[in-house]
């Protein structure tokens, strides 16, 4: 390994020259906007309406952070993430990886038939309407379970979990079965644990998924207490029609001294939002290569 | 064929298991797996089965007190009127459009960066650059689109940069040019880094003995990338064209992207069918049984599309999907 890296050192081929500056230009075109986000979310306004071309931080100004968490509005709707994140991740995990288990037994009988039902809904669904009638029969409208239950099952992720399990060995499950444990307590027991770092990387998945979710809600929560992060964040960011934003915007016309930018505290919002994801990310970067590999497509 | 069979037989009576076993037994004998799967299915049950019964809705004329069961069918009545529905018909051909657009687009990249980050020898800074191209994945499209409306406005970078060059500053998001241009080069930003893992996937799994036979072989770079990468790379290259084909109308004409991007002053070329059935359906409040056919009308020409896609790779001596 250290022999490898030694000799690669040394000598850069034209080919590394060449791909080095293009993943770098795309890295930087990538990464780009992520940094703007901050620099303006510390700006002053003073700072932003003076100079023409603002690219590197000429201004360090918190305001924008201390308006945004004074908002109530902005906090319960965090809360609200974080429950539906924390309940989400329980709920989908248990049902996907017993589920995905209990498929990767090629002998059960009726297995065929199970998997090319699951299959089947990549392809064909009942539409926006049909689903939108069937779930508000369920009482989930208004409900902030519709965020952990009906958006809780992923069936790419599914079927992923159902190829990783069909790689572990088979002799691991029958010693255990001959000292008389029965599946569900192998599945707990022993499958979990052994695969841990694939769990993990699948409950971070499904984590992320919950904290980002939008969809459910703008569908089904109507009740501004019970919405999401992602709604808030629509409405500070996009709809303009949050309490905050429409704060900012009296603040800036009444042209008082020390206003607070609303670019500024619009960005200030997507930075402390996405502070669970950069914070997850490294461990998320770590395993989802090994996870997609174990699992690809077919199988 | 007669060799495999003499070749198994031996094996067979090596197993311990009974050779036959009644049915009742084995599912017996699964009773535990059954119920691990239970959950999984109810929620298949509940939330894709369900609504797919719900596509009766499309043949009905659909009454809020009455519900799907009671409300009265009217026949083909809702397709009849989508043919001729105006509204309906710019939301098809932008889906179709912008979907086909993506795909052109965007199929390609994920493909060419693997295959330049697998060629390319500084281990370090190739994961580096992963962590960076993989990050906007796992940001919303509300945030994103939050960080490109932000960047597009009348006093954000984009136009500060193209008065600097002396021009006019100007708003690609209410602009019915550039508006799908958006679309297409946002995606990429989001997906490319992510949707190369898959590739990069397939490469490692490519015997590195090959390619040092190549190169003993005196194979330059672009030799073997045609001769060994490549036909490593095509099965998985098929089935996610296969795959992408058949979600061209879900995933292409992506509702979260479009819907947190557009406005009025571009539904015309931005209005997909997605989107066109959310507006009217929820704000406009539409007839749920006509809205239930236009969506009725999407599912089949993507299972069309997928099966159209499927054969034509089972044609070209690909494996497929089914």
């Amino acid at each position: 390994m250290t022999d490898t890296t030694v000799k690669k050192r040394k000598k850069w081929s034209v080919f590394d020259i060449v791909a080095f500056v293009a993943l770098g230009l795309l890295a930087l075109v990538t990464f780009f906007p992520f940094y703007n986000v901050l620099i303006i979310s510390v700006a002053k306004f003073e700072a932003i309406s003076k100079s023409d071309f603002y690219i590197f931080p000429l201004s360090f100004d918190l305001s924008a952070y201390k308006l945004l968490l004074q908002d109530m509005k902005f906090w319960s709707s965090i809360l609200n993430s974080v429950i539906v994140t924390v309940v989400g991740v329980l709920f989908s995990m248990t049902i996907s990886v017993a589920g995905a288990y209990a498929l990767s037994k090629r002998g059960m009988p009726g297995r065929n038939i199970m998997l090319s039902l699951i299959l089947f809904t990549m392809f064909f669904n009942g539409g926006l309407i049909p689903f939108y009638l069937v779930v508000k029969d369920l009482g989930f409208v208004n409900n902030i379970l519709v965020m952990i239950i009906p958006a809780g099952l992923n069936t790419f992720y599914l079927i992923i979990m159902k190829n990783y399990f069909n790689t572990i060995p088979e002799s691991l499950e029958e010693s255990a079965k001959l000292d008389g444990a029965n599946d569900l307590y192998i599945l707990y027991k022993i499958i979990i644990p052994i695969s841990a770092p694939f769990m993990a990387t699948f409950a971070l998945f499904y984590a992320v998924e919950r904290w980002n979710e939008w969809w459910y809600a703008l569908i089904f929560i109507s009740d501004a207490a019970k919405a999401p992060l992602q709604i808030y964040l629509r409405e500070t960011l996009i709809t303009s029609n949050s309490l905050l934003s429409q704060m900012a915007q009296t603040m800036a016309e009444q042209e008082q001294t020390g206003k607070v930018y609303t670019p500024a505290l619009q960005m200030a919002a997507i930075v402390v939002s996405s502070i669970p994801i950069i914070v997850v990310y490294p461990f998320l970067q770590k395993h989802f290569n090994k996870g997609i590999m174990v699992g690809s497509i077919k199988g | 064929m007669a060799d495999s069979v003499t070749a198994r037989t031996p094996k067979r009576s090596l197993r311990t298991r009974a050779p036959k076993q009644s049915l009742g037994k084995t599912i017996l004998q699964y009773k535990y797996f059954y119920l691990m799967v239970l959950p999984v299915l109810i929620w298949y049950a509940l939330f894709s089965y369900a609504p797919m019964y719900g596509v009766t809705l499309a043949f009905k004329s659909f009454n809020y007190s009455k519900g799907i069961l009671g409300s009265p069918w009217i026949g083909l009545e809702n397709f009849q009127t989508l043919l001729t529905d105006p509204d309906f018909r710019r939301a098809f051909w932008n889906t179709v459009i912008i979907s086909l657009m993506k795909l052109v687009t965007h199929f390609p990249m994920p493909i060419i960066l693997a295959i330049v980050l697998y060629e390319f020898s500084r281990t370090k800074m190739k994961r580096f650059f992963q962590t960076i191209l993989t990050f906007p994945h796992f940001i919303s499209w509300v945030v994103l689109s939050g960080i490109i409306i932000n960047i597009l406005s009348k006093d954000g970078i984009y136009n500060q940069i193209i008065m600097l060059f002396g021009g006019d500053p100007n708003s690609p998001l209410v602009d019915e040019s550039a508006f799908r241009p958006v679309l297409y080069i946002t995606h990429v930003w989001r997906e490319i880094g992510w949707d190369s893992i898959i590739y990069l996937a397939a490469l490692a799994g490519i015997n590195p003995e090959l390619f040092e036979a190549a190169e003993v072989d005196g194979a330059n770079r672009f030799r073997r990338l045609l001769n060994i990468a490549w036909p490593g790379l095509k099965s998985t290259v098929a089935v996610l064209l296969i795959l992408q084909v058949g979600q061209l109308l879900t995933q292409g004409s992506s509702f979260e992207q479009i819907f947190n991007l557009y406005s009025s002053p571009v539904y015309s070329v931005a209005d997909t069918i997605d989107t066109y059935i959310y507006r009217t359906s929820f704000t406009i409040g539409s007839d749920f049984g006509y809205m239930t056919a236009v969506g009725v009308v999407k599912s089949i020409i993507s299972l069309i599309l997928l099966w159209a896609a499927n054969s034509f790779a089972k044609k070209m001596g690909e494996e497929g999907l089914y």
